[in-house]
Order: C-alpha cells, then structure tokens, then sequence
C-alpha cells in the first residue's frame, strides 16, 4: 500500500467514524423532537372548537363569591400580594353588581375576561404576547409580555391586571410573574384536560348552575342548545367584538 | 445670505460643568427610581390595576411628541426652502434626537419587564400601534441621524433636502401614531378618536419648538453669541401659530364629543365635575398652558421681550404636560362604560372614579427623561458643530426688515 492510499484510508475511517459519532450525537435529539412533536399533534387546540360560557344572572346568587373563590384557589391569586394597595392587587373574575338607574332593578353576575373572537389586547399587544389560542381562549404568554400594559388600557372590561409584586406559592398550571399582565385564561389547563373551568364546576356544586362551559361550534353541547333556545347577550355588543363569554338577563 | 459658520460651544467654564454635573444627576436619579421600581416591582408607585398608566407615561409621550415637533424648523429649512431656518437645522435635528433618546428612556423604563426589550425590538406583531411605533421610533434615529450628517458633512450636503424630506415625512408618521395609541383605543370613552393622530401633529409643533426656541435662547445667551431679531420673531410668530392650533384641535375634540350623547358623561368629566382634572384642563392647559402663552407672544410689548418669550415658551412647556395629565389619566380616571345607563359596583372599583397619587420615583423617571435630552444637547454642542457662530440679523437674513 502506497502512502497515499493509506492516508486516504485513514481518512476515510475518520470521515466514517466522524459521521457515526455525529449521527449518534443528533439522533436523540431527533427522536425527541419526533415524540414531542407527535404528542404536540395529538393535542393539537384547533379551531374546530370555541369554547365559550353562558352566564344566567337570574339564577346568579347576588351574594354568592364561590366562583371568584374557586378561581383564587385554582390559579393562586388574591393571596401573597401584600404589598400591594387594593388598587394594584389582581383580580381574575369579579362579582359586579348592576343597578337600572331607571327601574332600580338590581343584578349580580361574574365579570372576567370575556374571551372576544377579534380581542382589543390582542390587537394592541406590541409582542404578541397577548394572545389568542385557536378554540378561542385568550391568554397571556408571560414570557414574551414586557410590561407595557396597553392590552390593559384596550380591554373594554377591565379584565386584565398587572402583577406588582414578587409572587411566591404559585401553581405550576398558572404561573404568575413580576412586571407582566395576567387574567382569566378559562382554565385552560383544565379545560385541556376536559374539564370545566374552576368557576363554572363551583357554580354547579353550589347548585346555583348559573354558569355554562361547552363548544360554542357544536351544535349538540349544552350550551349551544341552551343559547339558541333562549339566547345570551354580550356586555358592550356595540363594539361587535363577539365575545366567547355570554349572559342571560341582561 | 452667507454662509453660516458653524463652530462647538467652548464649554470650559464652571456653569458649563455645573450644567452638565446639575443634568447627571438628575439621570442619575431617573436610574435610581427604575432600579427602586423594578427592584420590588411597581406596587411601589401610584400606578394600579385602574390607573396602569401613570407620570412616566405623561412626561414619555410628551418628551416624544416634542421630539417630532422639535425637527419643525429642519423640516422648513429643508422641505420648504427656507433659507432663514437653515443655520439653526442642525441643531433641530439634535434636539429631535435627544428629546426621543429621553422620551423612550422614561418608557422603556417604566415597563413591567424592561429587561425583555429585545423581544419587543425582535417580535412585531403588526396590528399593534405600538409595534409600528418601535419601528417608527428606531427609523427616527437612523433618518435624522443620516439628516443631520448630511447637513453638517458638506459633501453630502446636496442630499439633505431628500434626506430632510424623508424626516419631515416620518416624523409626521410616528406623532401620528403616537396620537393613535390612545385614538385606537376602542374601550374607553376619552380616546376612541380619529382626531387624535392630528391633534398630536399639532401638539407636537408646539411643545417641540417650545423646548428649541427656550435652548436656543439659552445656548445664544450662555455663550455670547448673537441672536438677531429676525431669527428670534420667525421663531416666536411661528410658536404662537402652533399654540393657537393646539387650542383649536382642543375645541374641535371636545365640541364633537359634547354633541353625542354617549360621550357626555366623560366630557361633564373633564370639563365640569372632574375636580382635580378640570381645573388641570382649564387653569393648566387652557388658560396657563394656551392663552398667557398667546398673549405674551402677540402683545406689542412682551412680545418683544426676551424674558417674556422664555416666559411664553415654559408656559406652553408646562401646559403640555398637563395637557398629556389630563390625557392619559384623567381619560383613565373616568369609569370604563361597561353597563350603559346602570350602576355598577364591585371589589375591583368598577363604576367610581379611580385615583391616583403619583410617587417621587415615578417624578424622578419622567424628570430624568428631561435631564436626558438636556444633557445631550449640551454635550453634543460642545463636541460637533452644531451651532452656527452668529445668528444675527446681518449673518442670517441681511434683507430683514424691522
């Protein structure tokens, strides 16, 4: 054997071996990636679903908070927070209480984020970070929010809030951070698991039921049933956002 | 006309020193108080859930409104030929630049998450006002930038008419989208207005040659240097034409209003019943901040006047920022409508008139944006010249008449 063709074998076996100590370093990587990829696909959100709620204020007990508790306890707010006034603390969902200035006819109902198919925050949020899941969920990705806070000057029901402080004790299903933007995101790791949101299962086990979750896109869940047989309006409709989160008695 | 000579400030005296020492602290200050808010986070500040804008956004969006209106007397010089502006365009485009440089220090470190800034700078989301306006922001320093080195650098000097051109064209953009953020607001009963792209165009005109006509007066007065009448009456005339649109875009936001029923219940608000923003709208913005301005730039006696013009200048300086207060908070203050003709009430202040004091460190942020800009001028005309030696009659317009 020459020189030279025993160089090239040498060079060959290292080009070889090269190649295998490569293919080896990349083919976890690329199984991993597969297997996450197949789990990702098989959970895929799509927008065959819109998941929406319907809300009866006439059956809404005016001095039941049991949803707003269920919500705290879900997703850890209205605790921790001490150093801020009440003015800087979030709020998820709130209990509001309406009055007719003319018939003195006076409501209770549950406000939270209303889940709006063409959302302001959504629309204003520099970063994207401000987003909407395609069943319709509308959340906020807490690692790209910066802290601008004009998805809070948008939202026309005040359902966003701002974390002004370190939060300790959070649930790993909704993490919370100093400096971002946060509200109802509908449970969705809940909802992803097929359940109910938080609020909506307390409603039913204080056997108020005046709250309805379901896929407002099938024509057979409850709550598309339920709508189309009575109906359900949308706070401030005049601004046509058609808004996943509905009432009765209005 | 002459050529302009254009020569750096000396700079070696102990005021000169003590200026820059005075502006670096308060910088300083405006570092301290972010580090203060961001330390803990922002429940130190007057800022809530219901106010979410507060000082450092009112001093923010002034500081880049003023720096559009800052680049007026380039934009005439450039874009309209006007001889008599061309010594002092230069320095126009500093003052644009440094007003921005301040105005954007304030936002950006007010936010929750300043230290996230490459994600805003690398994400867009296209439909967000905002989004355009980081673009807009970053094109304004590059475009002025490019503007006033075509302007200083005299090979280049041919290109600074397109390059002054392009300025005038984006700067009309970014107020324009400044003015949006609140006019795309569709939520809230005091913005949700198309007028308030335009009105802040015209704000801008006024605050921004506010801020350059009192630096030019001091810089000339600071260094012995003259500054002729003609120069100084272009400045002030054209100062009292812009003060006067701001009131009359005022007039035509809150006359519309006040004819929709919808809108009364906000416009009773600032108008009549607001209490503190009322009498910020009327004594501040109006009367302190629009009218003493107008008198004593178009009175025959302190129209004259040196003093009275600085006067007239620190007015309409004041009464923007008050304008922008009553803005951005007083148009937060106000209830959102969320149940028309009902009351409401809840945990979260839903249906009252949300209040809001405002802290030393959030003064101190908005100030520092102030010092900032100041600070750069200053700096920057001791280094590059920026300013030309005389701007007496005789060097900028010999034919003027008195």
């Amino acid at each position: 054997m020459s020189n030279s063709e025993q160089t090239n074998n040498y060079r060959r076996k290292f080009l070889a071996q090269s190649a295998a100590v490569a293919g080896l370093a990349i083919a976890p990587g690329i199984i991993l990636n597969q297997v996450a990829h197949t789990k990702a696909d098989a959970d895929k959100v799509t927008d065959a679903t819109r998941w929406g709620m319907l809300i009866d204020t006439n059956k809404c007990n005016k001095g039941c908070t049991d949803c707003v508790t269920a919500c705290k306890t879900e997703n850890a707010w209205g605790m921790g927070e001490t150093h801020s006034s009440k003015e800087q603390q979030a709020q998820w969902i709130r209990k509001v209480t309406i009055t007719d200035k003319q018939t003195g006819h006076v409501q209770s109902l549950p406000l939270m984020c209303q889940h709006c198919e063409t959302a302001p925050c959504v629309d204003v949020c520099p970063t994207g970070a401000s987003m909407k899941r395609a069943d319709g969920i509308v959340q906020v990705d807490k690692h790209i929010c910066i802290g601008c806070r004009y998805c809070m000057m948008a939202c026309p029901y005040k359902a966003r809030s701002f974390v002004h402080e370190k939060i300790e004790l959070q649930k790993p299903t909704a993490p919370r951070g100093i400096g971002t933007v946060e509200s109802c995101n509908m449970c969705a790791h809940r909802v992803d698991k097929g359940e109910n949101p938080a609020c909506v299962e307390a409603c039913s086990k204080a056997e108020h039921g005046a709250m309805i979750f379901g896929d407002l896109k099938d024509a057979n869940s409850a709550i598309s049933i339920e709508l189309k047989k009575h109906g359900g309006e949308q706070i401030r409709a005049d601004l046509g956002l058609n808004t996943g989160v509905r009432y009765q008695g209005l | 006309m002459k050529k302009a000579v254009f020569k750096q400030i000396d700079g070696n005296s102990i005021n000169y020193w003590m200026l820059l020492a005075l502006l670096g602290s308060f910088a300083l200050a405006a570092v301290g108080a972010h580090f203060y808010m961001e330390h803990g986070g922002h429940y130190v500040t007057g800022m809530n859930n219901q106010i979410v804008w507060g000082l450092p956004h009112v001093f923010a969006v002034f500081l880049i409104v003023a720096a559009s209106g800052a680049l007026n007397v380039a934009s005439i010089s450039s874009v309209f030929n006007k001889t008599a502006y061309k010594p002092l365009a230069p320095l126009s485009t500093l003052v644009a630049i440094a007003l921005l440089s301040g105005g954007l220090m304030v936002l950006v470190l007010d936010l929750g998450r300043p230290d996230r800034l490459i994600v805003a700078m690398t994400i867009y989301n296209f439909k967000s006002i905002f989004a355009w306006n980081m673009i807009f922001y970053n094109g304004f320093f590059l475009i002025v930038g490019v503007y006033a080195w075509t302007m200083l650098q005299r090979n280049l000097n041919q290109y600074s008419r397109i390059a002054g051109f392009t300025a005038f064209i984006w700067r009309l953009a970014l107020t324009t989208g400044t003015g949006s953020i609140f006019g795309f607001l569709v939520a809230r009963q005091a913005y949700d207005a198309a007028i308030m792209g335009p009105m802040f165009v015209v704000m801008s005109f006024s605050f921004g040659l506010a801020i350059f006509l009192l630096i030019v007066m001091a810089t000339y007065k600071w260094t012995d240097r003259p500054l002729g009448d003609a120069t100084f009456n272009r400045l002030k005339n054209l100062l009292g034409v812009f003060v006067a649109g701001v009131l009359y875009f005022v007039v035509a936001q809150h006359l519309t209003n006040l004819y929709a029923t919808e809108h009364h219940g906000v416009e009773a608000f600032i108008l009549r019943d607001g209490g503190i923003y009322t009498q910020l709208f009327w004594y501040g913005q109006i009367i302190m901040g629009g009218l003493i301005p107008l008198a004593l730039i178009y009175h025959p006696t302190t129209g004259k006047s040196r003093t009275a013009i600085s006067i007239a200048s620190i007015l309409i300086v004041l009464g923007g920022l008050i304008q922008m207060y009553v803005i951005i908070i007083g148009g937060q203050a106000y209830p959102l409508e969320l149940f028309p003709g009902k009351e409401v009430s809840s945990s979260f202040f839903d249906g009252v008139v949300n209040s809001y004091s405002p802290t030393l460190a959030e003064a101190l942020l908005g100030i520092g944006g102030f010092a900032v800009t100041l600070f750069m001028v200053a700096f920057a005309v001791k280094i590059m010249k920026f300013l030309p030696e005389s701007l007496a009659d005789e060097a900028v317009d010999p034919h003027h008449t008195k």
